[in-house]
C-alpha cells in the first residue's frame, strides 16, 4: 500500500505521520510537495497538520487552491482513502470533500491535551480494527476545532453513521453533538480533529492510535482482494 | 573632545539630509538618548578618529549596550565554568553545543524578553519565542523542545492577569504554528514582578556533528546574503530599550517591540536546515537584539575581515527608511549567511522554493572595516573590532544590602510554627505557585514531532530521539525568593534543583543555560546580588560537573525605582541513555514503598509557607551543599538505571505533603504516609531544605533499595506505600494531618489558576 502526505510549506505534522506509518505498518510512504499535482499510483492520502500557509486567514481556506489539493479531490473521487488530520480536516471541509465547518474553540484558546473518543462506527475503512463503541485515548491540539454544520446535515451525518468518532468525555472545543471525527457519505475521506499518530506506542501515553492506520490497510488489501 | 586616533582615518562619511549632524550630536549630547554616556561617546570618537554620524552612533550604542556587549556583566560571568569534555562550543555563538555520542549533539540556549513583553505581552513573548529557535537552528540544529520560565506577579490584579493570559497566548501562537513541542517550562508569581514580568525562551535542538555551523564571515570577496523577512521600521533600539529600566514612559517605547510571524520563520527554519544538510554556508547568524547591525559586525569581527554592505539591497517593507532604521530594526525572522562566492543560486534556488526573499547585501572584505552605503553614499565606516571586542566593561560597585544582616536574625520558623499542618495542607495547594499549570501548558502544543514521553507536569520533560535509544531531560528552575534572602543560596539551589529534576527523570544532567534576570546593576545591592548569585552558581555547576555553556544577562529590570527579585533561571539537559530510564513524578502502583532520600531540616525561610501566611518573606533559605547533593543525585541515577525505582520527585516549594500529592495525583494512587520523626509536624511537612527527593519503589525491592543508598551515604527513610484506595493520608508521629479523597485534592489543585483567571472576565 503506498501513502502521499501532501506537505505544505506550514505543515508540522507531516512527518509525524509519515513516521507513523512506516512504524506501525511499516508500508510505503512519500512525502508530495504542495506544488505536485499528481497523485497517481498512491492508494491513500494522508493530509497532516499544521498551518498549511500560516492559516492567518481561515484554517485551511488558502491551502484549497494548492495544486496539490486538486489531486487530492481526485484522488477522493476515484475512491481512494483520504483523511485529513487537523488542519487537514480544515482543508478537506474548505475544499468541499467534507461537510461542516470548524469554527475557533468555544474557550477562545488553543487546547492541547489526550481525549476520550467513543467509536461511533466500526464497519468502515478507518475504524474496522475497533469495537464499536469502545472508547479509546487520542491527543488533540488545535484552536479552531469546534466542529458545527446546519439541522439538517448534522441529521443526515447521524442518519448515514458518518460520525466515526465523538469525544467521550468533556467537549474539549464546543463542537457540536461532540463531533470529533466525520467521514463522507462514501466512506472514503475522513477528517478528524484529534492525531491518531500522536498515540502510536505507550510512551507516548497511548496506542490506540494504531489501529486507524491498521483498519485502513485492512481495508485496502480487502479492497484488492475484490477488485 | 576629540581623541587622537589608534586607527586609519578612513572615508568621509555621509549625514543624511534629516538627521542630526555629527556636530549637533557632539554639542547637544544627543548620544544620552541611545543610552550612550558621555565618556563612552568620547571612546566611540577615539575609534574613528572623527566625529561619529548618527547612524554610527545608533550602532556603537546598541553593540555596547549591556543586552549585546554584557558590560556590566562580563567580569562576573567570567567566573562559570563553561568548558568540559563534551562541551563542542561554549558561550559565543547562537547556542551551546553539548557532545550526546554517536556523532550527535544536542544543542540549547534560554533567552529573555522582559521588556517587550511588558508592554506588549503577546508578541513581547511570541518574539521571544522567535528569536531563541533561530539561535537554535543557526547553529545548524533542528529544533526539538521549547521551554519557558515565566514570573508574573499576583493574579489579584487585573494587570497582572492580562498579562499573563497575552504572554502565554503568545508563546502558544509562536510555537504552535512552527511546530515546536513546548514540552516545560514554570510559572511563578509574587509581587515582586508586578511591574516587570519575566518571560525567559529556551529552546533545544539536534544536529550531527559535521552540521555544526558557526556565525562567522570569511573569504575576502564572498557573498553576505540576506534571507527572510523584509526590515521594517519595528524593535528599533529594542537592545537599548531592554538594557534600561521600565517606567511610565515605557508605554511609547511600543515600537521597540517586534511583531512575529511565526510562518515566514517555519520558512526560514526549513530553509537553513536544508541549506545545512547541502553543506552550503560558511557561516549564519540570526538578525536578532540590534538586527542587521549586531549579526553582520560579529560575523566579520569573529572572522577577522572586514565588510561592505549595501542597504538599497536589503528587502524593506516600506519605502523611505533611513540608514540608522534599516541597520537598528529588529524585525523578525531574518537570518543572515556568508557562502562561497558563486553558490549565490543554490542559496536563492532553496530559498525560493521556500517562498522565501533572499539578497546579496554585502561582500566580505580585507582588513577591519565596517562600510554601509546607502543611496550611493557611504554612511558609516567603523573599524568593526571595537563595535565588539572594545565594548566598555564596568566593575561596579557591589554593596550588600541593609537587609541581608536583618534577615539574618530572623527565625522563619517561629513566624510559622503555629500555622495548623492541615490548613497549610490546602492553602500550599491551593496556592497560585505550587497549583497545578494545566492552564498554561494545555495552550502550548506539546506532542507535535511525536517525541515527547514526558509530558508537562513532572519535574522534568523528556524527548526521545528517533532512531536511537537516547533521549533528552530538559528543566528549568529558578526560585527568586531565596536568591533574595541569600544570592549564593539561591544561585546554588537553582543549578541544584534544576539538575535534581533532570536526575530525577532517568538523566545525567549535561550543561546549563542561563538566564540572569536582575535589577539594575548601578545599585550596589543588585550588583551584589549578581555577583554573589553568579558565585553561587558556579559552585555547584563545577561540583555537579554542569558548565554554562550559554545564556543571556537582563538586566534593569525594574519598575518605577523597583528592582524585581534577583532571578536567574537556570535551564538544565540531560541525557538518558535508554528509554528504559525515563521516570516521572506518577506513582506507579499500589503497594509500592515511598521513600524519603535526605534528611530534614528545620528550613522555612522563603517558604510558600512563609509567603503565604506572613504575606512577605525573610530569613534566610535552605542551605544547599554541593557534596550532598552530588552524592544524591549520583545514587539516584545509579539506582535508576538499575531499575530499581518506580517513580522519583524532586522536593521543592512546599515541601513533602505536596511532593506527595503530586505523585499520587500524576498517578491517579492513593498514598498512605506514616512518618515517625522527631521534628515539629509544620517543618517536616513543610519545609524545603534541598537535596531530597521522594521515591517510590517495588516492595520487594524495599530491603535493596534502602541498603544501596545507605551504602552511597545517602540518608533514606521509610515514610509510606502508594495504596489501591484513591485517597491521600498523612500521618506524622501518629497524628493524621491529611485525609482526603484524591478527587477532591486533584480538583483545588486543578481548579486553583483556571478559577482565578475566571475573575477577570467579570472585570
Amino acid at each position: 500500500m503506498r501513502f502521499a502526505v501532501p506537505i505544505f510549506p506550514g505543515s508540522n505534522c507531516d512527518w509525524d505521520c509519515i513516521n507513523g506509518v512506516e512504524d506501525v505498518l511499516g508500508e510505503e510512504v512519500q512525502p508530495v510537495w504542495h506544488q505536485t499535482s499528481n497523485l497517481d499510483g498512491f492508494d491513500a492520502v494522508i493530509l497532516p497538520g499544521g498551518f498549511s500557509y500560516g492559516d492567518y486567514l481561515r484554517a485551511g481556506a488558502l491551502a484549497r487552491y494548492s495544486p496539490v489539493m486538486e489531486s487530492v479531490v481526485n484522488a477522493a473521487n476515484e475512491g481512494k482513502l483520504v483523511i485529513g488530520i487537523c488542519n487537514g480536516f480544515q482543508i478537506l471541509q474548505e475544499a468541499g470533500l467534507l461537510p461542516g465547518a470548524l469554527m475557533q474553540n468555544d474557550h477562545l484558546q488553543f487546547r492541547c491535551d489526550f481525549t476520550t473518543l467513543r467509536v461511533e462506527n466500526n464497519q468502515t475503512s478507518f475504524t474496522n480494527q475497533y469495537k464499536l463503541g469502545e472508547t479509546i485515548e487520542i491527543p488533540i491540539a488545535h484552536g479552531q476545532g469546534n466542529f458545527t454544520c446546519d439541522p439538517s446535515t448534522l441529521k443526515e451525518l447521524q442518519a448515514n453513521n458518518q460520525i466515526l468518532f465523538r469525544y467521550a468525555g468533556t467537549n474539549p472545543n464546543g463542537s457540536l453533538d461532540q463531533i470529533a471525527g466525520i467521514m463522507n457519505r462514501n466512506g472514503n475521506v475522513l477528517g478528524m480533529m484529534p492525531h491518531p499518530e500522536r498515540a502510536i506506542v505507550d510512551w507516548m501515553g497511548s496506542a490506540d492510535g494504531t489501529r486507524l492506520f491498521t483498519s485502513m490497510l485492512q481495508a485496502w488489501k480487502e479492497n484488492q482482494g475484490a477488485a | 573632545m576629540l581623541h587622537e586616533s589608534t586607527q586609519t582615518v578612513a572615508q568621509a562619511v555621509k549625514t543624511m539630509a534629516n538627521e542630526p549632524t555629527p556636530e549637533n550630536i557632539r554639542d547637544q549630547e544627543l548620544y544620552r538618548n541611545m543610552g550612550v554616556l558621555p565618556e563612552e561617546y568620547d571612546q566611540i570618537c577615539g575609534h574613528l578618529g572623527r566625529l561619529p554620524s548618527w547612524t554610527e552612533v545608533g550602532i556603537y550604542s546598541v553593540m555596547w549596550s549591556e543586552h549585546c556587549s554584557y558590560k556590566n556583566s562580563k567580569p562576573l560571568l567570567r567566573k562559570f565554568p563553561t568548558s568540559g569534555p563534551r562541551v563542542l562550543q561554549g558561550p559565543g555563538e547562537g547556542a551551546g553545543v553539548i557532545d550526546i555520542g554517536d556523532n550527535q549533539a544536542v544543542v540549547f540556549k534560554i533567552e529573555s524578553h522582559n521588556h517587550p513583553s511588558a508592554v506588549e505581552p503577546f508578541q513581547g513573548a511570541a518574539t521571544g519565542v522567535g528569536g531563541i529557535i533561530r539561535d537554535v537552528f543557526s547553529m545548524g540544529a533542528r529544533p526539538v523542545a521549547l521551554l519557558n520560565s515565566l514570573r508574573f506577579g499576583d493574579l489579584e490584579s487585573p494587570h497582572v492577569r492580562y498579562l499573563f493570559d497575552h504572554a502565554v497566548a503568545g508563546i502558544a501562537h509562536y510555537g504552535n504554528c512552527i511546530g515546536i513541542p513546548t514540552v516545560g517550562g514554570e510559572v511563578v508569581f509574587d509581587p515582586s514582578y508586578e511591574g516587570n514580568p519575566l518571560v525567559n525562551a529556551m529552546c533545544v535542538g539536534v544536529l550531527e556533528h559535521h552540521e555544526l555551523q558557526k556565525g562567522v564571515a570569511t573569504g575576502v570577496g564572498n557573498p553576505i546574503i540576506y534571507v527572510g523577512a523584509s526590515t521594517g521600521r519595528d524593535g528599533i533600539h529594542g537592545a537599548t530599550f531592554a538594557s534600561e529600566e521600565l517606567n511610565e514612559e515605557s508605554e511609547e517605547k511600543r515600537s521597540a517591540v517586534q511583531v512575529g510571524d511565526p510562518f515566514v520563520e517555519k520558512l526560514l527554519l526549513e530553509a537553513c536546515i536544508e541549506m545545512v544538510k547541502k553543506e552550503m554556508l560558511l557561516g549564519i547568524q540570526d538578525m536578532g537584539a540590534a538586527g542587521l547591525t549586531c549579526s553582520s559586525a560579529e560575523m566579520a569581527a569573529k572572522g577577522g575581515v572586514g565588510l561592505e554592505m549595501n542597504l538599497d539591497l536589503v528587502p524593506q517593507r516600506e519605502s523611505g527608511m533611513t540608514p540608522y532604521e534599516i541597520m537598528l530594526s529588529e524585525s523578525q525572522e531574518r537570518m543572515l549567511l556568508v557562502v562561497e562566492a558563486g553558490r549565490e543560486n543554490e542559496v536563492k534556488e532553496v530559498c525560493d522554493r521556500w517562498g522565501l526573499q533572499s539578497a546579496v547585501v554585502g561582500r566580505v572584505t580585507k582588513g577591519n572595516r565596517y562600510q554601509i552605503s546607502h543611496q550611493g553614499a557611504l554612511i558609516t565606516d567603523i573599524p568593526v573590532n571595537t563595535l565588539v571586542d572594545d565594548a566598555p566593561v564596568y566593575q561596579r560597585e557591589a554593596k550588600e544590602p541593609a537587609y541581608y544582616a536583618e534577615f539574618g536574625q530572623v527565625d522563619a520558623y517561629e513566624q510559622v510554627k503555629e500555622v495548623d499542618p492541615q490548613a497549610a495542607f490546602y492553602k500550599i495547594l491551593g496556592s497560585s505557585n505550587v497549583a497545578s499549570k494545566r492552564y498554561v501548558y494545555q495552550q502550548y502544543d506539546h506532542m507535535v514531532r511525536t517525541s515527547t514521553a514526558v509530558r508537562p507536569g513532572s519535574d522534568a520533560a523528556v524527548v526521545v530521539i528517533r532512531g536511537t535509544e537516547k533521549a533528552l531531560a530538559m528543566s528549568t528552575d529558578g526560585n527568586g525568593r531565596y536568591v533574595y534572602l541569600d544570592p549564593e543560596q539561591g544561585g546554588r539551589i537553582a543549578v541544584a534543583e534544576s539538575a535534581r529534576n533532570v536526575v530525577c527523570s532517568g538523566a545525567e544532567p549535561l550543561g546549563v543555560t542561563d538566564c540572569l534576570n536582575f535589577g539594575s546593576p548601578e545599585r550596589p545591592e543588585v550588583y551584589w546580588q549578581l555577583s554573589k548569585a553568579i558565585d553561587g552558581m558556579s559552585e555547584a555547576c563545577h561540583a555537579l560537573s554542569t558548565p554554562v555553556i550559554g545564556g543571556n544577562v537582563s538586566l534593569y529590570n525594574e519598575t518605577n525605582g523597583q528592582p524585581i527579585f534577583p532571578t536567574p533561571v537556570v535551564g538544565m539537559v540531560g541525557l538518558i541513555q535508554k528509554r528504559e530510564h525515563i521516570t516521572t513524578q506518577a506513582f506507579q502502583q499500589a503497594g509500592d514503598l515511598v521513600l524519603l532520600l535526605g534528611d530534614t531540616k528545620v528550613e522555612l525561610g522563603g517558604s510558600e509557607l512563609q509567603h503565604l501566611v506572613t504575606g512577605s518573606i525573610s530569613g534566610r533559605p535552605p542551605v544547599l551543599d554541593c557534596e550532598t547533593e552530588q552524592t544524591l543525585q549520583a545514587a539516584l541515577l545509579e539506582a535508576i538505571r538499575q531499575g530499581m525505582i518506580q517513580s522519583a520527585h524532586d522536593l521543592a516549594e512546599g515541601g513533602l505533603a505536596l511532593a506527595v500529592a503530586e505523585s499520587a495525583m500524576s498517578g491517579k494512587c492513593g498514598v498512605r504516609v506514616d512518618w515517625k520523626n522527631e521534628l515539629p509536624t509544620i517543618a517536616a511537612l513543610y519545609s524545603e531544605t534541598q537535596s531530597r527527593v521522594m521515591v517510590s519503589v517495588r516492595p520487594e525491592d524495599g530491603a535493596e533499595v534502602i541498603s544501596f543508598f545507605r551504602e552511597r551515604g545517602v540518608p533514606i527513610h521509610e515514610v509510606g506505600i502508594v495504596t489501591e484506595e484513591p485517597t491521600i493520608t498523612i500521618s506524622y508521629n501518629g497524628q493524621v494531618v491529611v485525609s482526603d479523597s484524591l478527587a477532591s485534592i486533584t480538583k483545588l489543585y486543578e481548579e486553583a489558576i483556571p478559577c482565578k483567571m475566571r475573575a477577570s472576565s467579570m472585570n
